[in-house]
């Protein structure tokens, strides 16, 4: 049984390919002139500028953080270039059609057409291609609804005070290393803003993707819902093969007024690194809501690529009430690593936050949860329950969970339960004595322990998760 | 139907079937009778095919087709299906899930139509009631947390639904109460329609009460299995104490 595990271990990811884009891309190199370039080049006002500037010199008085459980060679933050941007990016198509026709290639070949969603899912696609945004749809129906839904690079040219009011509140530009990094040097990504008492009415979703050689990507959303709305924002991607390691560090921001509420969900398929673990995405991410009195927050992600994860989506419960959850699927493969997990930060009242994490390991794979809970003196009546689940396949692979509560609010109620099962040679004999695929049979086995989290995801994003996870199993597990 | 011929196994280098031969045609129903260590369970797993079973002589014609030369599933899929002594729990998947999934596979290998989710359905509770198992237990886990006499009933369902035409139970009986136990007999015996076949791999006479074998054959006496042929004495006891009929396979 080994044996097969290994072999379908060893199949090939299946969305590796590059497309030929020509790009504008800036030699490798960061220094204060290449902040000034990215920001010209964008047109942006002067105070991004002084922003983008600050959090330079912030970054470079930071040291790179090294606490997390994985390893991998030094990151040399010369040899890559931070600017990249298909060609006549002044001369953007406006509609679908005007898309290069490579691009929509690249995108059939994931499949996950993007006239196929419009049509069957109504969902509004802000299709990030490298660093400049390529297409955007429904604008027109969101923009009567009274909902912006853009690029944050066209956001600085038509809404610059609402950036400015948000940008860097919910994950301050020295932050963390990454996070410094990010805000030097963002390229672009999405900006939400969903005024007061509105429902969003769609799904709003971005698929990303990394397709330019020794490029960092360095994304920056920003979602805010304004008090009483509600928006539901899916994120996806995936990468073509690569040999180098590519370093992606975003940033993602999402402020909950008042009884408002923002789901984000994140179906995540970067090139993991080849079987002897080489190559793939190096995926450090900062993401962190802020849920303002009766607001909710909840993530879900679906974590199936990349080389190395480190990502810990928080909340910031401020407010009374508020609530936030985190939903999350991880699974290392090969000799991928993942050092995941989540952030509860009790501020106000009666606060209550709900983590349940799955981590699947297999392969030379090693799946870690870190997760904090902290019930601030203030959290008065505030309650947490995380729940870990860790799958083992495979004696090659390892698991761990590091738990960090404090609690110093003795009113407050904190749960954690965590288990670790394995995926045994008798659960797949029976079923491979009943007929039924070694391949199905672990496919089987994994979304039922993943049940629970999938069943949080947006449905149309739920087929592609199961897809996206079948896929990352036949190169995964056996 | 199944026709073994010396066939030789071991586990883990050691060989545990030394030369078992054994016919089996269409509708007849074998026991399978021995000591612990004799070898009875490894028969089961060898002919299904369970990794770490090594056939070093011998051939198995099911059906006209080299059992030996097809893959666990393939085996499977071609009609011969292993009811588990332990039955293992698969927690996470249901147990609807699970059966649907073995079903819509077998009726695609035999050209048959895909069932619907909701004639499924009706077909699993049907099922379900035939074995004498509550419904719930369809939409719990694969066994998990079911008792002892559960599973066996959960397998009974399995082969129910997949009408293997060869059947191979494993101490099915074992762990039952009575009353449980003539549940399973009388399914079992439903599912006799004269061409379907069951080997009953069993420690106890008392399964034998209820299903009336065609032939009784007792492996092994001691640590290591023999060719049955020379262990018919204990058929003649069992005989004796039974009154069947009891033919020893290789006369």
């Amino acid at each position: 049984m080994s044996e097969q595990i290994d072999d379908l271990i060893k199949s090939h990811y299946a969305a590796g390919f590059v497309t030929d884009i020509e790009s504008d891309t800036l030699p490798a190199g960061l220094s204060e002139d290449v902040i000034r370039f990215i920001s010209a080049k964008k047109n942006e006002p002067e105070w991004m500028l002084e922003w983008r500037l600050k959090a330079y010199h912030a970054w470079l008085e930071m040291v790179e953080p090294h606490w997390a459980h994985v390893s991998y060679p030094d990151i040399d933050f010369n040899a890559m270039s931070y600017f990249s941007a298909p060609k006549r990016d002044e001369d953007r198509p406006q509609s679908l059609d005007e898309v290069d026709p490579k691009l929509r290639e690249t995108y059939d070949k994931l499949g996950i057409p993007l006239h196929e969603q419009e049509m069957l899912a109504g969902v509004a696609v802000d299709a990030v291609f490298d660093s400049v945004s390529v297409g955007t749809t429904f604008r027109k129906k969101l923009y009567e609804a009274g909902v912006i839904f853009c690029s944050i690079s066209e956001a600085l040219q038509d809404y610059p005070e609402l950036v400015r009011q948000h940008l860097g509140t919910v994950v301050p530009q020295k932050d963390n290393y990454y996070a410094a990094l990010n805000s030097a040097v963002f390229s672009d990504g999405s900006f939400v803003y969903i005024p007061k008492g509105v429902k969003c009415p769609m799904e709003l979703s971005t698929y990303f993707r990394i397709n330019e050689a020794k490029t960092g990507q360095f994304e920056r959303t920003l979602i805010v819902a304004d008090e009483g709305s509600e928006v539901s924002y899916l994120e996806g991607c995936t990468a073509p093969m690569r040999d180098e390691n590519q370093l992606h560090a975003a940033v993602v921001e999402l402020v909950a007024l008042d009884n408002a509420k923002i789901k984000y969900s994140t179906v995540q398929n970067w090139y993991p690194g080849d079987e002897e673990g080489k190559g793939g995405i190096y995926n450090f991410v900062t993401k962190r809501g802020l849920a303002h009195t009766n607001a909710h927050i909840s993530w879900t992600q679906v974590e199936t690529g990349s080389a190395i994860t480190m990502k810990y989506p928080s909340c910031i419960l401020k407010g009374d009430n508020s609530i936030g959850e985190f939903y999350s699927v991880a699974l290392s493969s090969n000799f991928q690593q993942a050092d995941t997990g989540t952030k509860m930060i009790h501020l106000g009242k009666n606060t209550r936050s709900t983590i349940i994490s799955k981590g699947i390991a297999a392969g030379h794979g090693s799946n870690t949860y870190r997760g904090l809970v902290r019930m601030n003196p203030g959290a008065t009546g505030a309650r947490n329950y995380t729940r870990c689940d860790s799958l083992l396949i495979g004696d090659q692979c390892g698991a761990h969970t590091f738990p960090y509560i404090e609690s110093k609010n003795p009113t407050a109620i904190i749960e954690h339960e965590a288990s670790t099962s394995t995926v045994s040679d008798e659960q797949l004999f029976l079923c491979l004595q009943r007929g039924i695929s070694e391949e199905k049979a672990v496919s089987m086995i994994v979304n039922g322990f993943c049940k629970e989290v999938f069943r949080e995801l947006p449905m149309e994003f739920a087929v592609e998760a199961g897809k996206l996870l079948e896929v990352s199993l036949e190169g995964a597990v056996g | 139907m199944l026709s073994i011929k010396n066939l030789h196994a071991t586990v883990e280098g050691e060989e545990i079937l030394r030369g078992i031969n054994l016919e089996i045609g269409a509708g007849e129903v074998h026991a399978i009778m021995g000591p612990n260590g004799s070898g009875k369970s490894t028969l089961g797993h060898v002919l299904t095919g369970r990794e770490g079973y090594q056939v070093t002589a011998g051939e198995v014609t099911f059906m006209g087709q080299d059992l030996l030369a097809l893959a666990p599933e393939e085996r499977a899929l071609a009609g011969l299906l292993l009811a588990f002594q332990y039955p293992v729990e698969i927690p996470g998947v249901s147990n609807m899930e699970f059966l649907k999934t073995a079903v819509d596979g077998m009726r695609k290998y035999r050209n048959l139509e895909a069932l619907d989710s909701v004639s499924f359905m009706k077909l699993a509770r049907e099922v379900c009631k035939r074995v004498d198992l509550d419904q719930n237990f369809l939409k719990r886990g694969v066994n998990e947390g079911f008792s002892g006499g559960e599973k066996k009933r959960n397998e009974l369902m399995q082969m129910m639904l997949l009408e293997p035409h060869l059947a191979i139970l494993d101490e099915t009986d074992s762990g039952l109460d009575i009353d449980a136990l003539q549940v399973v007999a009388t399914g079992i015996n439903s599912m006799r329609d004269g061409k379907r076949s069951f080997v009953l791999i069993t420690h106890y006479q008392r399964l034998l009460n209820f299903i009336e074998p065609d032939h009784v054959h007792v492996l092994g006496g001691g640590v290591s299995s023999v060719p049955v042929t020379s262990h018919w004495h204990w058929n003649w006891k069992i005989k004796a104490t039974a009154g069947w009929k009891v033919r020893p396979c290789n006369e």
